[in-house]
């Protein structure tokens, strides 16, 4: 600095590092019970990775019906999201892509109702568009030669994986184990692996940029996605949600995605 | 100082700190043993150790002579100077995982030169150990170059002038007189150089990818390891925060020298 500071900057600055500590020690809204329309909120909701742009449409679309509510979304693997949970992240709405990760959230006591079945989905053989890599079955997961992305067996999409390359008999020779279905994806995308398994909707999402390749065995393994609110400030917003998810509408825009009635 | 300043130091201190007392506290203290010893947590540290010293020694072979460059530039017109120190800068603020994606678009198997390599060579970087050093590499030379040419500004540097009319040829002045010179800056710069490799994430999990032994690093290592095993992760965390206390302890004051313009 080279002016003097003035004693109001230093206050200013004070109270805006003060606010700043209270915003990071976090604080959920607490919407009042008004029967009918809905308070304005924002609620936040933890989705899984695969869920990305179906709950982005959802979301749009349950903020169009409810003026003056604001949904946030954050996306990852569903592992992860549980783990920030635990932790006190602020979330009123937990969506994950299998119901192992949801029964830690449950067993550690953050979740504020039991959780309900939305959706399911399969994995696929998937590969960059063109298939440089000559890719017909799952069989060729094992090839060494080629590059090979999956799930980490720690996360939804790699337990799955898992489970249907056992059925199949394969042993995968992975390149890379990653952490959420979208970081498979974006290796396929960009070109850098020949083939992974992925779910149904991410083919779709990726557009043209990625190939399903129809293989024998994989739906050996289905995941059922369970979404449930969480916090101990559970909210009307967040209870309405859940409920305009599990509607015909909400199906409807899940259905368009690639997911499976629950 | 004013009393309100004060308050608000003592909250930056808090911080910085508070979240490495959460740490310490909240580590599984009674199974650290366990933890730190257990199969895939050894992996990962070994595949750190074994990157990170090879990256150093990459960095001091290209980054000394960098940083001589560097301080030679200050004869230089402005416009050079400064985009050479922007060029070295730029890795230093530059968020990791942007730093993978561009190694991925230049080293990519549909990279400017990867695409080149996969064709020609038959030759693929993503997904090995060589990412892994090369993702290192970039994101922690800056530290080197900065601290070397540190060293060099900073120094005397009339003997290497005195050699020089004593007819000492330019190598002989480099291995006998500035070497010799900028040897301390040298050392701090390539431990420095070693923390920032061992502590590589974003661009290695972009560039290189996760494979247990191959491309899973501690960094890696602990983030997986909050999907399944926090405790696991915070073992991980506190190694690697080990490594950063031992450093600074090692270094005491000899700090990196600051971004000057």
């Amino acid at each position: 600095m080279t002016r003097r500071p003035r004693r109001g900057a230093a206050a200013a600055a004070a109270s805006v590092a003060l606010l700043t500590v209270g915003a990071l020690g976090g604080c959920s809204g607490s919407g009042a019970l008004t029967p009918g329309d809905l308070p304005a909120a924002t609620i936040t909701v933890f989705a899984a990775a695969s869920l990305t742009e179906s709950f982005e449409a959802l979301a749009a679309e349950f903020e169009a019906a409810h003026p003056g509510v604001e949904v946030a979304l954050s996306f990852g693997g569903s592992a992860t999201l549980a783990s920030q949970i635990l932790e006190g992240a602020p979330a009123d709405v937990f969506a994950s892509a299998d119901e192992a990760t949801m029964r830690r959230v449950v067993d550690g006591g953050a979740t504020a109702a039991d959780p309900q079945i939305f959706a399911t989905n399969a994995l696929t053989l998937a590969v960059p568009a063109g298939n440089p890599g000559g890719v017909t079955g799952l069989a060729d997961l094992a090839d060494p030669g080629l590059a090979i992305a999956l799930c980490a067996p720690e996360v939804p999409c790699g337990a799955t994986a898992v489970s249907v390359l056992d059925a199949a008999g394969v042993t995968a020779a992975p390149d890379t184990l990653e952490q959420d279905v979208k970081a498979v994806l974006t290796r396929l995308v960009l070109g850098e692996a020949d083939a992974g398994l992925v779910y149904r909707t991410d083919v779709i999402a990726a557009g043209d940029a990625v190939e399903q390749i129809e293989a024998e065995g994989t739906d050996a393994a289905v995941n059922a996605y369970p979404i449930a609110p969480v916090g101990a400030a559970e909210t009307a917003t967040a209870r309405e949600f859940i409920a305009f998810v599990r509607s015909d509408a909400g199906q409807g825009v899940l259905a368009d995605a690639g997911f499976g009635a629950p | 100082m004013p009393a309100p300043l004060v308050v608000v130091a003592v909250v930056a201190l808090a911080v910085l700190v508070l979240p490495l007392v959460a740490l310490v506290v909240r580590a599984p203290w009674a199974e650290l043993p366990a933890l730190v010893t257990s199969a895939p947590v050894l992996e990962a540290l070994r595949l750190s150790l074994v990157t990170a010293s090879i990256a150093t020694a990459v960095c001091l072979a290209l980054g000394v002579p960098l940083a001589m460059l560097l301080a030679h530039s200050a004869d230089a017109p402005a416009p050079v100077r400064r985009l050479l120190r922007a060029a070295v800068t730029v890795p230093l603020l530059l968020p990791p995982v942007v730093g993978g994606i561009a190694l991925l678009l230049l080293l990519g198997r549909r990279g400017l030169v990867g695409g080149w390599l996969a064709e020609t060579w038959g030759v693929t970087i993503p997904f090995t150990t060589g990412a892994v050093v090369i993702a290192q590499v970039f994101v922690s030379m800056p530290f080197l170059v900065f601290a070397v040419e540190g060293a060099l500004s900073g120094a005397d540097r009339r003997v290497e002038q005195a050699a020089a009319t004593l007819g000492a040829s330019r190598w002989q002045v480099f291995r006998h007189m500035t070497l010799p010179l900028v040897a301390p800056g040298i050392a701090a710069g390539a431990v420095l150089c070693f923390t920032r490799a061992l502590g590589e994430f974003g661009a290695t999990i972009t560039f290189a990818g996760s494979l247990p032994g191959v491309t899973r690093t501690l960094p890696v290592a602990s983030y997986l390891a909050l999907q399944s095993d926090p405790d696991e992760a915070i073992a991980i965390a506190l190694v690697l925060l080990a490594v950063a206390v031992a450093v600074l302890l090692l270094l005491r004051d000899r700090w990196v020298p600051g971004v000057r313009a």
